[in-house]
């Protein structure tokens, strides 16, 4: 994943791994004893939590071993408008994630190469909504466009919308915010490919007359595909699992919770874990089915 | 190309609009700091400077800052310990179960916040620990480990075996190698994994909220708060960490930018 790799530009030097299994082992060993405690056996406590069963001496939250297949008839049957609206949320915020961030990285890459300067400001103003809460920028997003907000009264003026009309609570403001919270998660991956883009292929095309949109349409776009599948994963995977936005407190309404918001109330409040757990582990087994779909496509040293 | 092409300037002024519409919930959350509210922080009443100069007026805002503060400095130093370790460990050596080792870090990068977040929790409850500051701290580790894994080993990756092998052909010690020439060239990259891990657990919401129980972070009290109205030195706190993150990476490429010119010369 090259989210961070913008960062490194430096050229890597052939290390000739040596076979030093000892010293290896005792570097990897701490950590990876780490995830395998905090977040290989958490996923299997998942799969164990979504098979109980309600505890035979009763009370809220108590629940006893069992192998309950019906908590996952139970989750799908009760929640499947919320399983449907993730995916479809996800999906159409990262296709146009995407659409509005290829434009943006293929211009910090390619245009602005030869001007460090521009480049090391555009690149800073990709990541500075990383730095301010994005509950707060969502907060500030349901605000902006609240019921007596200015952006809803123009709307209002000018006929557009309806006296009745609003935007918090709808589907459109829910994935509107979905897409601004993702856009550097999708910028930053394609950036970073755009950047080692090869330019004398680009010119080798319109050499051969092709025309501009040809040349983008056969060289650049198919190099930056890789880019393209990381953003698109680091975009997809979180949004699917997001509550946030889709919260009634921000911008979300009664009809648009998605899986998140479910887990979420099910684990947190009414304590209902097995449901919890089987919608989580649902939303797991999606995520890997996509992954490995990822991973057979470019193996696993490219994922780091 | 001199050519006349629409792209040309219809490419940079989508880029500024754009790059406009990023910034416009910064500005908003900035301008809403300085709000002279009573009870809600929604209309416009007027310019003061009160919250900026009284944040700790609202103390649930300041303890759930220094919550978060405490947490995110823990768990920076355990996880860029342990994953500088294992970035060495990756580019360095060859071993057995590589891939293996590669899926297992990549996992949490693929995995749902939601997912970590109530798979952790229900494991407490199996436990029988009880939530707090540890386990939120455990959790942040967790999620933050491949993260710094990712960026220390892209510097690894440029690091001239050569010169530890210099080093030890002087008759250095492998500690001396150690102290005196891998750490010091890894440096840079161990610090921007530290910042990056500071930065992911401070603004952590989700894998937070399952695993706190009580502990009040800043984003589990904005999240709190939202449902009767943000109060304006949330704000204060929003957009002071945002000028100091701004300030630091700016001084980063400025720093950078003058070593590069003087390596030029």
């Amino acid at each position: 994943m090259a989210f961070v790799a913008f960062g490194s530009q430096a050229p890597a030097k052939d290390q000739n791994p040596t076979k030093g299994g000892r010293v290896a082992l005792w570097l990897l060993l701490p950590g990876l004893f780490y995830l395998g405690l905090f977040f290989i056996t958490p996923l299997i406590s998942l799969i164990i939590t979504s098979l109980k069963q309600p505890s035979l001496s009763g009370g809220i939250g108590r629940y006893d071993l069992g192998v309950e297949f019906g908590n996952y008839a139970y989750a799908i049957s009760q929640y499947a408008p919320q399983i449907f609206r993730s995916f479809s949320f996800a999906l159409l915020a990262t296709v146009i994630a995407l659409a509005i961030s290829y434009p943006i990285a293929y211009f910090i890459a390619v245009r602005a190469r030869d001007r460090p300067l521009l480049k090391g400001i555009l690149l800073t103003l990709v990541v500075a909504p990383f730095f301010i809460s994005f509950l707060l920028r969502t907060f500030a997003w349901k605000q902006i466009f609240s019921n007596d907000s200015f952006i809803v009264n123009v709307l209002k003026d000018v006929g557009i919308f309806g006296a009745d009309s609003y935007i918090i609570g709808t589907n459109f403001a829910v994935v509107f915010g979905l897409v601004y919270n993702f856009i550097p998660f999708m910028t930053l991956p394609i950036y970073a490919n755009l950047d080692r883009l090869d330019l004398r292929l680009v010119e080798a095309g319109s050499d051969l007359y092709a025309s501009p949109a040809t040349t983008f349409r056969k060289i650049t776009f198919p190099l930056s595909m890789p880019g393209i599948i990381s953003g698109t994963l680091l975009t997809f995977i979180p949004i699917s699992g997001d509550y946030v936005v889709a919260s009634r407190d921000f911008l979300g309404g009664p009809d648009t919770a998605m899986i998140g918001n479910v887990v979420e109330a099910n684990f947190l409040r009414i304590q209902d874990y097995p449901t919890a757990s089987a919608l989580s582990v649902m939303l797991m087994a999606t995520i890997v089915v996509l992954v490995s779909a990822y991973v057979k496509r470019s193996g696993t040293d490219d994922l780091l | 190309m001199t050519k006349f092409s629409l792209g040309r300037y219809l490419l940079p002024t989508y880029v500024f609009l754009t790059f406009l519409f990023l910034m416009i919930p910064i500005g908003y959350t900035f301008v809403f700091s300085f709000n002279d509210s009573i009870k809600s922080n929604i209309i416009w009443r007027g310019f003061t400077f009160d919250n900026w100069l009284n944040v700790c007026d609202q103390a649930d805002v300041c303890s759930a800052f220094g919550n978060s503060i405490l947490i995110a400095v823990t768990a920076t130093v355990i996880a860029t310990t342990l994953g500088t370790m294992i970035a060495i460990a990756l580019v360095r050596y060859r071993f057995k179960f590589r891939s293996a080792t590669n899926l297992l870090l990549f996992l949490p990068l693929a995995t749902p916040e939601v997912v970590m977040g109530a798979g952790l929790a229900a494991q407490f409850l199996d436990f029988g620990w009880s939530k707090g500051l540890g386990t939120v701290i455990i959790a942040h580790v967790m999620f933050t480990l491949s993260f710094v894994v990712v960026t220390v080993k892209a510097r690894v990756a440029t690091l001239d075996p050569a010169l530890e092998e210099a080093g030890r052909d002087l008759y250095a010690s492998p500690a001396q190698v150690f102290r005196k020439i891998t750490f010091p060239l890894l440096l840079p990259g161990i610090l921007a994994a530290a910042m990056l891990a500071f930065a992911l657990s401070f603004d952590d919401f989700i894998i937070t909220q399952f695993n706190s129980g009580a502990v009040d972070t800043f984003p589990k009290f904005v999240y709190t708060a939202a449902a009767r109205g943000i109060p304006p030195e949330a704000n204060v706190v929003g957009s002071a960490v945002f000028l100091v993150a701004i300030a630091i990476v700016i001084a980063v490429q400025v720093r950078s930018t003058l070593k590069q010119r003087k390596l030029s010369k």
